[in-house]
């Protein structure tokens, strides 16, 4: 290691100097999150760089080639191949000579080694200026008086997006934020985007304009969507955990069931949707009531049953493995204590595997949260609709109307539900 | 009083304990010594019944173990193990107030009890209440371990192992600090180690066990001079076997009239202290003190006269 400034002096021994050493490196390596500091990397590198911040580059060669891909995509309707527009034709001169200046600077920040808090605030300004300036581009771009235009963002434009969500999400990590900060953030850039959608100023997108002829049904789909993904979560939650439990304590109960889930885990969730509705209709017809209660060959109920079905793996494991991991001293001060079964399981076993078995239903969350598309296919409804409505009209701004919300709602209950991972985990909640 | 009556356990073919009897006093320590695999945490854990016997009786007080729910047995019973098995998730008050909350005792009982405990352990409570274990050194954890073992104050308290995750300066105050508590409340210990310096440091009684099997149960003094097998002289160590015996009585008992020169000796120390300071230093005599003030003198002929069976 070179250490300029030797601060013990020359002539000390080398066991406090040693230990100075340590001090100060201990110290740093505090500071920058345990990652070598400048003059380290300097060091072993063997060459002096600038101060260059490594996943910065990255950041800033995506972001250039965002810049030499179209910023837009104009196309006289809705199905006719479309012409790309750069930024400066995509956009008044003023606006795109201002979204260049940020995008320039936005490119310096992250290449050098600036203090998170400020890459954080300058990729989320740019991170807005982007979406503001789409919904101008969308007006300056549309022919007064016309309707059939359809004008999108472009590959460019998504490869800004892309560059400096993942700078702010660098950031973010870097700034090692408690729970509830995290949750904040993902409110305030909620409200953004939903002042961004209320005022209008995104509606001349080709997205938004799909959204305004079904603006009734994509609400109706959104509340199946959510009702699919939560409701199968929170179903095989309360069926998995005391699963979990009871094979944990029953261990050739847990191989077999584990080996079944497992299984249940590997069928392709196309199939397993179409699997359930032999079962299921026959169900429908034969069982009294079953009809009167939704059961169906189609629809919502056999989009629920495999969704459950998927979700019961992670749920049921990650019970187990959470109760596994319970020091086992602690388990056995509890027993010799005097605690019964049922004592130690609610005082100490349940509530020390719990940040485990959270982050099995955060798994499951995400996951089914995306699953759910799927269930479009079998008549479930849900944003999937949209998808595969705008993938046999080629109309990519239908797709993105489904796809873009379940990215959003599958992104906001990670954050959430790794807020309160964190929040559990600690012992106790702040 | 604690009798165990011929009590064995045995998994399918494999004895583990072998018809151990013995009868362990009231307010008495007892270590019980052995090699790993030697049964000894076995038989410690059928008192309390974590481990139900294949036959045999224990008692307590002349009641049968057996005649109360296992659950209900062990919260009278007093349980510190090695590596303290601390709730982590739970303060270290919280700690403590586990089987005063299992016995149903009222808030503020509890709460006095605690911080009582705190302070007996010299872990003060507006400090250390509400701190999680982790927060807390090697040697606080295992103080606050044994606390919670006393919190529901028992009268027999079952240690396996309880000093062993400690460094040795730490562990051998944490010994002075149980032999302290334990006169005081008068508890019945029976403390399971494999360190056969600390049992004879801390046990009144001596049970040393081997594959299941109670080799000797004696005073200290008994196992030292007389060891029943070659075994136990083995563990003993029979290099070691004077300087143990010296390290079991004080220099209190031996003080003679007169004085001697150099520095003194204090009258608490043991004869092995007194006989390593003569051998440092080269004397034949040490001047013995009391609260400062010289009181007599010990000599190298009369250790050596305690250094061998009475």
């Amino acid at each position: 290691m070179v250490w300029p400034n030797n601060p013990a002096g020359a002539g000390c021994r080398a066991g406090p100097y040693r230990r100075h050493i340590v001090f100060v490196s201990e110290i740093l390596s505090e500071k920058t999150g345990g990652r070598m500091s400048d003059t380290q990397t300097a060091a072993k590198s063997g060459f002096i760089l600038p101060r260059f911040d490594k996943l910065g580059v990255l950041i800033a060669v995506i972001a250039l080639g965002g810049v030499l891909l179209p910023f837009m995509i104009f196309r006289a309707n809705r199905i006719v191949l479309g012409e790309p527009r750069m930024i400066f034709e995509a956009l008044a001169t003023p606006e795109a000579l201002v979204l260049a200046l940020l995008l320039a600077a936005g490119m310096v920040i992250a290449l050098l080694r600036f203090r998170a808090g400020l890459k954080l605030a300058a990729s989320l300004i740019i991170l807005i200026a982007l979406f503001v300036l789409v919904g101008r581009s969308a007006y300056f771009l549309t022919p007064p008086d016309d309707n059939f235009a359809r004008i999108s963002p472009g590959a460019g434009f998504w490869l800004l997006v892309f560059a400096f969500a993942l700078l702010a999400a660098d950031a973010l990590t870097r700034l090692r934020l408690k729970p509830w900060p995290r949750i904040g953030i993902l409110a305030l850039v909620a409200l953004a985007f939903g002042i961004l959608l209320a005022t209008g100023s995104l509606n001349g997108v080709s997205t938004l304009k799909e959204y305004a002829t079904r603006a009734d049904r994509f609400w109706s789909e959104a509340q199946t969507h959510v009702l699919l993904a939560f409701g199968s979560v929170l179903i095989a939650t309360i069926v998995g955990v005391p699963v979990g439990i009871i094979s944990f304590r029953l261990p050739k109960l847990r191989a077999a069931l584990l080996n079944v889930l497992n299984i249940v885990q590997t069928i392709p969730s196309i199939a397993l949707f179409g699997l359930l509705i032999a079962p299921l209709a026959w169900i429908a017809a034969t069982v009294p009531g079953a009809s009167l209660i939704g059961i169906s060959g189609i629809g919502v109920a056999p989009a629920l049953v495999a969704l459950f079905a998927y979700s019961l793996l992670p749920v049921v494991s990650n019970t187990i493995v959470g109760l596994q991991s319970v020091p086992e001293a602690a388990n056995d001060a509890a027993k010799g204590m005097g605690m019964t079964g049922a004592q130690r399981m609610g005082w100490i076993e349940l509530p020390l595997a719990f940040p485990v078995i959270l982050t099995g239903i955060r798994i499951v969350l995400v996951q089914n949260i995306g699953l759910t598309t799927i269930a479009a296919l079998i008549g479930g409804g849900g944003f999937g609709v949209f998808i595969f409505q705008g993938i046999s009209q080629t109309a990519m701004d239908l797709v993105l109307l489904g796809a873009v919300p379940t990215v959003v709602l599958a992104f906001a209950a990670a954050v959430v539900l790794d807020a309160f991972v964190e929040m559990t985990s600690t012992g106790k909640p702040q | 009083m604690i009798e165990i009556d011929a009590i064995t356990k045995s998994y399918d073919q494999t004895v583990v304990v072998d018809h151990v009897t013995l009868t362990i006093e009231p307010s008495s320590v007892c270590a019980v010594v052995g090699t790993s695999g030697s049964g000894k945490t076995t038989l410690l854990r059928m008192i309390n019944r974590l481990v139900e016997p294949t036959s045999g009786a224990i008692r307590i007080d002349g009641e049968d173990t057996r005649n109360t729910h296992a659950y209900e047995l062990r919260r009278k019973i007093g349980y510190a193990i090695q590596g303290h098995g601390l709730f982590p998730h739970r303060s270290v008050g919280q700690n403590i107030a586990t089987v005063p909350k299992l016995l149903g005792w009222d808030k503020d009982k509890t709460r006095a009890r605690v911080t009582e405990l705190l302070e007996l352990f010299q872990l003060d409570p507006a400090q250390f209440r509400d701190r999680l274990p982790r927060e807390l050194s090697g040697g606080q954890q295992q103080r606050v371990g044994v606390a919670r073992a006393l919190a529901a104050k028992p009268n027999i308290l079952l240690m396996d192992e309880p000093f062993g995750a400690l460094d040795p300066v730490i562990r051998s105050k944490a010994q002075e600090d149980l032999l302290t508590i334990q006169r005081q409340f008068e508890t019945t210990i029976v403390l399971v180690t494999h360190d056969m310096e600390e049992a004879i440091h801390l046990g009144d009684k001596i049970a040393v066990m081997d594959e299941g099997k109670l080799l000797q149960f004696a005073s200290p003094q008994q196992i030292i001079s007389k060891p029943a097998t070659p075994f136990v002289a083995e563990l003993i160590g029979t290099g070691e076997r004077p300087f143990k015996l010296l390290s079991l009585a004080r220099v209190g008992k031996f003080v003679e009239p007169g004085s001697a020169e150099g520095d003194p000796i204090d009258i608490s120390a043991t004869l092995r202290d007194a006989y390593a300071e003569l051998l440092w230093s080269g004397r034949a005599a040490l001047p013995v003190s009391e609260k400062g003030q010289v009181i007599g003198k010990i000599t190298l002929d009369q250790l050596s006269s305690h250094a061998r069976p009475q």
